[in-house]
């Protein structure tokens, strides 16, 4: 028997019982770590355990994100979730399956080969028996190894495995209870909490008389300059915390270089080498750079940050729409003096926050509300306002890339440096608390600076910074920025976006000057074949290389997300006039084995507006330290109206591994959009976003 | 306090609640009326979108006192006992949403367009659905949804 491969999600939960309970009638229990973010993780790890185990996905209740009942896996992020967790969910079941039949065919003296299995009915030689997973359950033990069992079906033996079935969350989310921010626990009180105007500010004066005199019936919380109102009814919670509002003063800011550029060059970090390939400075060719500055870009959920809290004597229970429901309970229990055991975390469903927001320091924040109202559920939203302004960013960066070329019109060499402010910190990386509101205490915690992701686990500021093309020397070196005061964490496809932009500007950039043509240029630089694959159809989807009409013209951009995981190609048809429209997009994306096409398809198709929307409309403004884009006016996103026509084209593989695809179109839609407006305007917009204005800077 | 009295998907109610109340609050916590989302609560997501007298507005921003007696419907309006309004059966077949936290108040500006209007155009979809923030990028497939809806509903008449 040939080895199987494992999954990082068995290491700490080798058991079958770990993912599945047979022990209710008619009801297979599976077990996940992994959480729903609407990218349609729980109904593909659905469809997988169905399809190993025989029994309609209708049967499967699940149980994801829960610390007390479910895996301790690692959290949702990084387009990790299939390939991880999904495996780590086939493998259990199919254990389930082949220790059940095993079972069968002893009590039934029939070889194991004359056995199947129908909606969890037990099949021999075609006829029905009276025996199922739960008439069996009893004498089966489920503690035994998934490893030891595991027999996942061959690709040509899944039924539900490969069909775009249905989400199995979507009709509550549009139109019930689907959210966290629905959940009604008995005896619930409402929550608000009093924002500083930047993270790092504390209370000079605050009068807390005046607002208890104010509102008798609300309860005020205050500690150091955390202040928080608890009120048996909502709207009484957020009128008390707006008056609040105007009886604080808060502590004056400070000021930062506006320009980026000087922020990056003022500050103290030291450059780390990443990659090293070959000898770049010993390459000899003609030198082409290219330099881009991506700026701070808002997670900019459209919900707000929610969680509920209660404790009962030391115990606490959270329910929460953290992408990190295991890793938060550790930071959690240190903040409040307690010990992790005592932390329970359960998941509920949010909006999507593409990353880490806000999500963890609420729940802190309705933690320490809850306290001081022993067995009574307390609700916390965060305002607007605090979302945009105290909720982590994605950094701001500046990526230099440069090239040598050869009198070939070969690429000989590429130097790039990816600097930024880290581009994760979540709660317990390299043991640091980061509770926007542990800060604000009487005896504040020290926030700690976490050490950028390492390129062994996809990279932060370096990921994708690698490029993918055949290219003999290559440095790669990224600069963490300690010196900036914003709070920075993961956002969507981390460093790869800006690496991507500035990687496919400059491919296209080295093409222009040795007069071929961008896509032609790009497959003469892989021999990746399913790298040429994707590249190779969205070029003939989109009808390459199009017409050429002044103001109007496709672009192309490409990835493999973190060098590892799915490929993606995009091209992007553009017009340019008053503003520069994105017109159409078409993806051609090779994620291996797609579980679900549909949903791929509605990730790459987000991924798409989403990163269309950063690439041309969004910037994260500031007033020294504070945040000054504090709301949706200030903040505009894509609207219906400038949403592109978008074609998606996915290249199944059954036989290879599943990878996520949540990430991998942000890179190249944002490249495909820069080079689009080159080859329209012949003007190079190394500056994000793409607005008008960029495009008059960068005429001149 | 005497009580307001609201009419919601065809339902009397008496609440207790200060006038200025925004309707949101009362919808979802006194009506336990969920499906109306509490998106910034600033009048700027449309998130909240609920039809008052026909017309679209956001619950945020409308206190509960100014709507007393006054018709209105929410989005569980279109999901009642028996067949749901098409318009979700639209978004269910077009798999129209990722998170879903947009859709309640699109789906109700799209009933009040498709009642003034039964035959409108893509562009016209979209005009009506400018200001409705979709942060997840399912806007091709809700607006393909609405389109579905439109076909539906000709197809009947």
């Amino acid at each position: 028997m040939t080895a199987i491969a494992s999954s990082p999600s068995l290491a700490d939960n080798p058991s079958c019982s770990d993912w599945i309970d047979l022990s209710r009638d008619a009801v297979v229990v599976l077990k996940t770590g992994k959480v729903e973010i609407g990218q349609g993780i729980t109904t593909a790890l659905v469809q997988i355990a169905a399809d190993e185990l025989d029994v309609a996905p209708e049967s499967i209740e699940l149980i994801s994100g829960h610390t007390a009942l479910g895996p301790l896996e690692a959290g949702t992020s990084s387009s990790l979730s299939i390939e991880t967790g999904g495996r780590a969910v086939r493998l259990a079941a199919s254990a389930v399956r082949a220790i059940v039949l095993a079972e069968a065919a002893k009590l039934l003296q029939a070889p194991p080969e004359s056995l199947a299995v129908e909606q969890g009915r037990i099949i021999v030689s075609g006829r029905e028996t009276d025996l199922t997973y739960w008439s069996l359950a009893p004498s089966i033990d489920l503690e035994a190894q998934v490893l030891d069992h595991a027999r996942p079906k061959e690709p040509a033996e899944r039924r539900l495995v490969g069909t775009s079935m249905p989400r199995i969350d979507l009709k509550a989310k549009a139109a019930g209870a689907g959210f966290i921010h629905d959940i009604e626990l008995p005896g619930m009180l409402h929550g608000r909490v009093l924002d500083p105007p930047a993270s790092g500010r504390r209370l000079e004066a605050f009068d807390e008389a005046a607002l208890k005199t104010a509102f008798p019936s609300v309860q005020v919380v205050r500690d150091g300059s955390f202040v928080g109102v608890i009120a048996e009814r909502e709207e009484l919670a957020v009128r008390a915390i707006e008056r609040a509002r105007r009886l604080a003063t808060w502590s004056e800011g400070f000021q930062v270089p506006a320009l980026m550029r000087e922020a990056i060059a003022a500050d103290s970090a030291e450059p780390e080498i990443v990659v090293e390939k070959g000898d770049v400075t010993a390459a000899e060719g003609r030198t082409i750079t290219t330099e881009i500055e991506r700026p701070y870009i808002a997670h900019a959920s459209i919900a707000p940050s929610c969680a509920i809290a209660t404790w009962r004597d030391d115990t606490l229970e959270i329910r929460s729409h953290s992408q990190a429901v295991h890793d938060m309970r550790a930071p959690l229990a240190k903040a409040l003096g307690i010990d992790a055991g005592n932390v329970v975390v359960i998941h509920a469903a949010g909006a999507g926050t593409y990353g880490h927001s806000g999500q963890d320091d609420v729940a802190y924040e309705a933690a320490l509300l809850a306290r001081t109202v022993p067995r009574r559920p307390v609700r916390v939203l965060w305002s607007r306002a605090a979302d945009f302004s105290l909720a982590p960013l994605g950094p701001g960066a500046i990526v230099r890339a440069e090239a040598k070329v050869d009198a070939g019109g070969r690429i000989a060499a590429l130097t790039i440096q990816s600097q930024s402010q880290a581009h994760v910190s979540r709660p317990g990386r390299g043991g640091t608390i980061n509770l926007v509101a542990a800060e604000r205490l009487a005896v504040p915690m020290e926030k700690g600076s976490p050490p950028d992701v390492p390129l062994a686990r996809g990279g932060g500021a370096d990921r994708n910074a690698m490029p993918l093309y055949a290219i003999p020397n290559v440095h790669v070196s990224k600069r963490i920025l300690r010196d900036l005061p914003y709070r920075s964490s993961a956002l969507r496809a981390l460093g790869g976006y800006a690496n991507i932009f500035a990687i496919e500007t400059l491919m296209d950039d080295i093409a222009a000057s040795v007069g071929a043509d961008p896509v032609a240029f790009r497959l003469d630089h892989l021999d990746d074949a399913r790298a040429r694959a994707v590249i190779t159809k969205a070029a003939e989807m989109a009808g390459w290389p199009g017409p050429t009409v002044q103001g109007e013209a496709l672009g192309i951009g490409f990835n493999q997300y973190k060098n590892r995981s799915a490929y993606c190609a995009v091209v992007a048809r553009v017009v340019c006039d008053e503003r520069v429209r994105l017109t159409h997009a078409w993806a051609a994306v090779d994620a291996g084995e797609a579980i679900n096409p549909d949903g791929i398809i509605n990730q790459i198709e987000g991924g798409i507006i989403q990163s269309a929307s950063w690439t041309l409309k969004e910037r994260v403004n500031f007033d020294g330290d504070a945040v000054t884009t504090r709301d949706w006016e200030a903040y505009p996103i894509l609207s219906f109206s400038e949403t592109p026509e978008i074609k998606v084209s996915l290249i199944v593989r059954p036989e290879l591994p599943g990878l996520g695809v949540g990430e991998t179109a942000t890179g190249p839609t944002a490249a495909a959009i820069g080079n689009a407006v080159h080859r329209a305007l012949g003007i190079r917009v190394r500056t994000l976003p793409i607005t008008r204005d960029a495009i008059l800077a960068a005429s001149i | 306090m005497d009580a307001i009295e609201l009419h919601v998907n065809g339902q009397k109610f008496g609440v207790h609640a200060d006038p200025d109340t925004p309707l949101l609050y009362v919808l979802r916590n006194d009506l336990g009326l969920k499906g109306t989302r509490a998106g910034c609560v600033e009048g700027q997501c449309l998130s909240c979108t609920v039809l008052i007298e026909g017309r679209p507005q956001t619950a945020c921003m409308v206190p509960v006192g100014a709507v007393a007696g006054q018709n209105v419907e929410t989005v569980e309006s279109l999901v009642g006992e028996g067949a749901s309004h098409p318009l979700i059966d639209s978004v269910l077949k077009e798999q129209a949403g990722q998170c879903g936290y947009c859709l309640a108040g699109i789906l109700m500006r799209a009933k009040a367009l498709l009642d003034r209007e039964p035959a409108p155009s893509r562009s016209d979809i979209a005009t009506a659905l400018d200001g409705h923030l979709c942060r997840c990028g399912a806007h091709v497939r809700i607006l393909r949804a609405i389109e579905r809806a439109v076909q539906a509903g000709s197809a009947r008449a």
